[in-house]
């Protein structure tokens, strides 16, 4: 294949990547950014989004777009769900001790894990895609569905900053983010902002996770790749900054896609780790973030 | 980052005396519990006890489930028989979590808690190869069911046997003759970077090009890639046959991602069972292999010419005509490999009866008396069919399959003999000391 075609096959294929990894880190950010809590848990609220997805588009059955899309609706409620039970089961009990809730979500790690290998089991399962089109390029073959993919995610992302920026939720989730003592002072129940956060963060794991799982089939392990890359994005991209951690998705969507395409997968994740240590070294609070008063 | 809470610092928590008969009887709980309890030594009607080492959690979890079905099946049909030397067989299962490290320490909880006569069971090629030193160590009989080379390859130590499935290097070499001759000649190979991998990027091109064949291209993908898509772009233009082997949950993908970049217009495609065992051949996006052959090593598919033996084997460990388990035809067993628990379990039972085993004294006994074995016969023992042994290598060579989807299901085109996967054995285990 030319270098041409060869550089637009991997472009896609990096853009798909940014495109699950943007919605993913968002999540971890925003919950490090609110709360301070680093949540080592947040991949398997990824896995979760895309086991349920499985059982709902098996329940449902049909047509597999209205499987789909329902679960494209209720997966990340349930998730959601399920992250608010734990915030308020765990975490807020700990008072949010940044070295408790890392320890904690560890073991909520552990206990999703088991939990989906007890009640769904080992297999990896499919879930038909809503649609089935192979666009036809004079080089190769790609799939249709992958390019709306990176659509949904743009889509979901420009929703969650307007969220974030124009309404009185998102006004709320700032000034707990910018300062949670004076922001309780002002009657803001700080409380309740964990707890709608923690959700909030663990459902946009689960949406990637619905997004990606036609293509990637659903694995109870599956969590343990985005949480990692997540990391990487949110400490590149500032721990906080929604403009950081989108720009870092791309960056390492692309970089992933095109230097393993034409040097070696094994490569590009230490070019990922190094490009995390410099970071870390000469601009700590990441490409965007702001210091820590 | 201050402990504010104390969640850290031990000192801030007294211990009141409740608190310490609470942590006294957890303690004396624990030592009840069936894992610590300490047998006296085996009497002569104390159980054989059969450590088994499963894939229970990890990405060998599919194949774990599956080979502890197989392997219950065969302990029930066993002691149904009278059992081994007139005493039951009792098998005792530890999780390796599919990771190596994890095996060595299961090899040595069993030789040094449970005491168990053997150890067994294990698939995943570089599970074997970490859990084998550990096997030697202990002088633990360790009868793996893993068709990798590595025992083979007289690497390992006296104590690995691999009795029960051919090993890849035999599968490779009695399969070459018949691509080279139906699929083509012009050969891309796509394969997992790591030990079972190796097995078939060094094995394969040596066998092709003595049937005039040629391994144009080799691939390695590393075992926990997600997408594919990115390492088609390799595939030479004027390739013929995509021979892949794939292990692990994203299998699926790689087929859907190849059918979505190839469409109609594919090469012939030549894959081992592998990556699709435990994994319905109908499941969306699996439509692009249809009409593509696969290795299997027993089929997964009920076909025409099956003997009694398999018939009967089948219905033991509960596995329908389509190779589900019965009552639920979406748990898809791994019908290509389990069997070797089954037949593996016979070779024990035939050693320790040659042997006169009495427990672990005899374990050395136990590695002579299965080093002098050299034939197995088809039958309910073994259904899969008939096998020779070959003491020095510690390997048995048996038949293979070679089946084609059709109309979503795998009928076998083509059986190899096992004259086809015989090699010249190099080294010889039986120099080793006990």
């Amino acid at each position: 294949m030319h270098f041409g075609p060869h550089l637009l096959l991997a472009a896609l294929e990096g853009l798909v990547t940014s495109a699950v990894l943007a919605l993913t880190a968002l999540g971890l950010s925003l919950v490090f950014g609110v709360m301070r809590v680093v949540n080592v848990a947040h991949g398997e609220f990824f896995m979760l989004g895309a086991v349920l997805a499985w059982a709902i588009t098996t329940a449902i059955g049909g047509h597999p777009a209205l499987g789909f899309l329902a679960a494209l609706v209720i997966a990340p409620l349930i998730v959601g769900a399920i992250a608010l039970v734990a915030e308020r089961l765990v975490l807020r009990r700990l008072n949010y001790n940044p070295e408790a809730t890392i320890v904690a979500t560890i073991g909520m790690l552990y206990i999703i894990q088991q939990l989906a290998l007890t009640f769904y089991g080992p297999e990896a399962r499919p879930v038909e895609p809503p649609f089935n089109y192979r666009i036809l390029l004079p080089w190769f073959g790609y799939s249709g569905y992958k390019l709306s993919v990176i659509a949904a995610s743009a889509l979901l992302l420009t929703a969650t900053w307007l969220v974030l920026t124009r309404t009185r939720i998102g006004l709320v989730m700032r000034a707990t983010q910018y300062d949670s003592e004076t922001a309780q002072a002002f009657g803001i129940p700080v409380g309740r902002v964990y707890g709608g956060v923690f959700a909030l963060g663990a459902m946009l794991a689960a949406i990637a996770a619905v997004l990606i799982v036609p293509i990637s089939q659903a694995h109870y392990l599956m969590g343990q790749d985005p949480l990692l890359l997540s990391f990487i994005v949110v400490i590149i991209g500032g721990l906080g900054s929604l403009r950081g951690t989108v720009v870092a998705a791309v960056l390492i969507g692309l970089s992933d896609g095109i230097i393993s395409m034409f040097f070696s997968p094994t490569l590009a994740k230490i070019i990922a780790t190094l490009l995390v240590a410099m970071v870390l070294v000469f601009r700590p609070q990441g490409l965007f973030g702001t210091t820590p008063r | 980052m201050a402990d504010k809470n104390g969640f850290f610092d031990l000192s801030k928590t007294a211990l009141t005396r409740r608190t310490a008969l609470k942590g006294l009887a957890a303690g004396a709980g624990l030592g009840l519990a069936p894992g610590f309890v300490r047998y006296s030594q085996a009497q002569s009607s104390a159980p054989i006890k059969i450590g088994f080492q499963s894939h229970r959690t990890g990405i060998g979890a599919a194949y774990g489930r599956w080979y502890e079905k197989t392997t219950a099946a065969a302990v029930k049909a066993i002691n149904a028989a009278g059992g081994i030397n007139g005493r039951q067989v009792e098998v005792i299962i530890e999780d390796d979590g599919t990771d190596p490290g994890r095996g060595a320490e299961v090899v040595g909880k069993f030789a040094t808690q449970h005491k168990t006569d053997i150890v067994f069971g294990t698939l995943f090629s570089h599970v074997v190869i970490g859990s084998a030193p550990a096997a030697g160590e202990n002088k633990m009989p360790y009868f793996v069911v893993s068709e990798g080379h590595h025992v083979a390859s007289t690497k390992l130590n006296r104590y690995v046997f691999q009795p029960g499935i051919t090993d890849v290097k035999s599968q490779i070499q009695s399969m070459a003759p018949w691509i080279a001759a139906n699929a083509g000649k012009k050969v891309t190979q796509i394969f997992p970077d790591f030990a079972f991998g190796y097995d078939h990027r060094d094995y394969l091109p040596p066998a092709l090009k003595a049937q005039g064949g040629e391994v144009i291209a080799q691939i390695a993908i590393p075992p926990t890639e997600s997408s594919f898509t990115k390492y088609f772009p390799q595939i030479p233009a004027e390739t013929e046959v995509i021979y892949h082997v794939m292990v692990g949950p994203a299998v699926l993908t790689f087929v859907k991602e190849l059918g979505e970049f190839y469409g109609s217009n594919r090469p012939q495609l030549f894959g081992f069972i592998d990556s699709l065992e435990a994994t319905d051949i109908n499941s969306p996006g699996l439509e692009f292999l249809d009409g593509s052959h696969f290795w299997e090593g027993s089929p997964r598919y009920a076909q025409a010419d099956d003997s009694e033996a398999q018939k009967a084997y089948r219905t033991a460990v509960g596995i329908d005509d389509n190779g589900a388990a019965v009552g639920d035809p979406k748990d898809v067993s791994t019908a290509a490999h389990m069997f070797g628990c089954w037949e593996t379990l016979y070779v024990v039972k035939k050693a320790m009866e040659d042997a006169g085993y009495k427990g672990p004294e005899d374990r050395a006994k136990l590695v002579e008396a299965t080093e002098a074995l050299t034939a197995f016969a088809e039958g309910p023992e073994h259904p899969q069919g008939p096998k020779t042994f070959n003491g020095k290598i510690h390997q048995c060579f048996g038949i293979q399959n070679i089946s084609k989807v059709e109309g979503g299901k795998l009928k076998v085109v083509h059986k190899t003999k096992i004259e086809d996967g015989l090699y010249e054995a190099k080294g010889d285990y039986t120099t080793q000391a006990l």
